[in-house]
């Protein structure tokens, strides 16, 4: 059985910085795959490759058997490939019911009755249920990183790409969001999630790439990938080519997470 | 009652200046697009009117019938051809774009129809009225005119928040990139947009000629009338520019009462009050 994704010598350069340099990645039907890597790796860059919002200079894309490098983001959502962005951004001025019905009429391609059931389903299993007829804009963060993942659900994606939906929540929070993507990870949705937050990747992922100055340093399960010591040599910053140092977050910081 | 007749009719005017204005109020609402070219369409649907009446011999009523389809065909072309391509350039492209438009628009005409001033035959409907009392009477012309402007406004945001085409324009209109994140094509949804603000400016257009003569040169003075009403209502919102339009007729009428010579001025002075004192407009909309 082929792979759902893979990547093959996937290129992207920024003027004179390399954000991703030949990546070759492949993830299977009903995987989950967790990405890490220090600020300014490329992870983001290379979700926007995968979804279609960024063409690479070089490699391909395929998805489900199929080279999708050509096709843009649209037609890419409606072969199942969704996504969410690490800064929410919801239709504000819709309700989140709505954000939701969007998605399933036009990234799932449902009339409307199936549509408003699938918006309807989607939105209890993100715990949205109460807030369908908030305004988008009137949510708080939790709420709009919900809201994130419905919208992307909503598409009824068979991979879901995941950016840093954990990203500036609590803990409690973060858990609840944990409890989300490993229900979905439950029931077979094939899921790439990038995350500075470690922990919640390990508890959920089987596979964990550590990406840094747009190569890969380490595939493998999360324990392998933490211990090698390509990673740990990143994360702790003493090879600054590298791993270019992340302003906001210093080093003794992310190895704090990483072995928490 | 002369005071009286002035606000009926000053409001029966409103409704035209709506109507014509909604479909710049919709692109820019939609795309942010300002399109300098609003007038001249207008003038290029009452002379395709005024031909496929005088080639058919059909009644320019029926001629409507016609014309609106067509624009709205037309719109959905022009963007997918024109302002799709400039719309990745920036706000100044677009602007260009639309000029542009209004220049070759206005030269068409001019070639193919002369500078000659020409009127919208609808037999006995441009004089009938109804008399309501021996002071006030309105001109059956001017309350269809109202009456297809409440209507289309009414059903534009019906179709924005109801429709599932609807929730996929004001999305795209939010946020377009997001939006084909949830596999809406930004080209067809935008195409979809321009295709309906064609059509209400088409409809205007013969609403206009069927109460005034026309002329290939007039849309640039007609457009004035669109952006006041757009903006005294405020940016963007088809509620607000229903205001503003009727705003904007009851201050010309109001002021023709005082003395004809202030009509078009007095319109001019309350949309640079507006402008100066209130500039996101009497009814401000979040987004479209």
């Amino acid at each position: 059985m082929t792979a759902l994704l893979e990547l093959a010598g996937i290129t992207k350069r920024f003027g004179l910085v390399t954000v991703a340099d030949g990546i070759d990645l492949s993830v299977g039907h009903g995987e989950a795959l967790g990405i890490v890597g220090p600020n300014g790796a490329g992870k983001t860059t290379l979700f926007s490759m995968i979804s279609g919002d960024l063409a690479p200079d070089d490699g391909e894309v395929r998805f489900d058997g199929a080279v999708v490098t050509s096709r843009d983001a649209a037609a890419r959502c409606r072969l199942g490939l969704g996504r969410t962005y690490q800064v929410p951004r919801p239709f504000e001025d819709m309700t989140v019911f709505e954000n939701v019905l969007v998605a399933a009429r036009y990234g799932a391609g449902l009339p409307t009755r199936a549509g408003y059931e699938l918006a309807t389903s989607v939105l209890a299993e993100t715990g949205l249920a109460a807030q369908a007829n908030l305004r988008a804009g009137a949510l708080t963060l939790l709420q709009r990183k919900r809201l994130e993942v419905a919208r992307a659900l909503g598409t009824r994606p068979r991979l879901l790409l995941l950016d840093e939906v954990a990203g500036g929540l609590t803990d409690p929070e973060v858990e609840e969001l944990v409890a989300i993507v490993r229900a979905l990870r439950g029931r077979g949705l094939a899921i790439v999630w990038i995350e500075h937050v470690v922990r919640a990747l390990t508890s959920t992922v089987d596979r964990l790439v550590c990406l840094a100055g747009g190569s890969i340093i380490g595939d493998g399960t999360p324990a392998e990938v933490l211990a090698s010591a390509a990673v740990r040599e990143v994360y702790l910053g003493s090879d600054p080519e590298a791993a270019p140092a992340a302003p906001e977050r210093t080093a003794p910081d992310l190895l704090g997470k990483l072995l928490r | 009652m002369d005071w009286v007749n002035a606000l009926v009719q000053g409001i029966l005017l409103g409704g035209l200046y709506a109507l014509f204005a909604c479909g710049l109020s919709l692109l820019f609402g939609v795309m942010r697009i300002v399109n300098l070219a609003h007038g001249d369409l207008a003038v290029l649907a009452a002379f395709l009117a005024y031909a496929t009446a005088t080639v058919t011999g059909v009644s320019a009523l029926w001629a409507t019938v016609v014309v609106v389809p067509v624009f709205a065909v037309l719109g959905y072309l022009v963007h997918r051809g024109l302002l799709e391509r400039s719309l990745a350039a920036g706000p100044l492209a677009t602007l260009l774009v639309t000029f542009g438009l209004s220049i070759v628009v206005q030269n068409l005409l001019l070639e193919s129809f002369s500078a000659d001033s020409r009127t919208l035959d609808v037999g006995s409907l441009v004089s009938a009225s109804l008399r309501i009392t021996d002071d006030i009477s309105v001109s059956y012309l001017a309350v269809l005119t109202f009456l297809l402007a409440a209507g289309v406004l009414v059903g534009l945001q019906l179709f924005l928040s109801r429709t599932q085409l609807g929730r996929i324009v004001r999305a795209t209109s939010d946020d377009p990139e997001a939006a084909t994140l949830v596999g809406a094509d930004s080209r067809h949804v935008y195409g979809i947009a321009t295709a309906l603000a064609f059509a209400t400016v088409a409809l205007a257009g013969l609403m206009f000629a069927m109460r005034s003569s026309f002329d290939p040169n007039i849309g640039p003075s007609r457009l004035i009338f669109a952006f006041e009403a757009v903006v005294i209502g405020g940016l963007g919102s088809l509620w607000g520019t229903f205001v503003g339009g009727i705003v904007l007729g009851l201050a010309q009428t109001v002021a023709a009462q005082i003395d004809p010579a202030l009509t078009l001025l007095a319109g001019h002075l309350l949309f640079l009050a507006v402008l100066a004192f209130r500039p996101q407009g009497l009814l401000p909309a979040r987004s479209m």
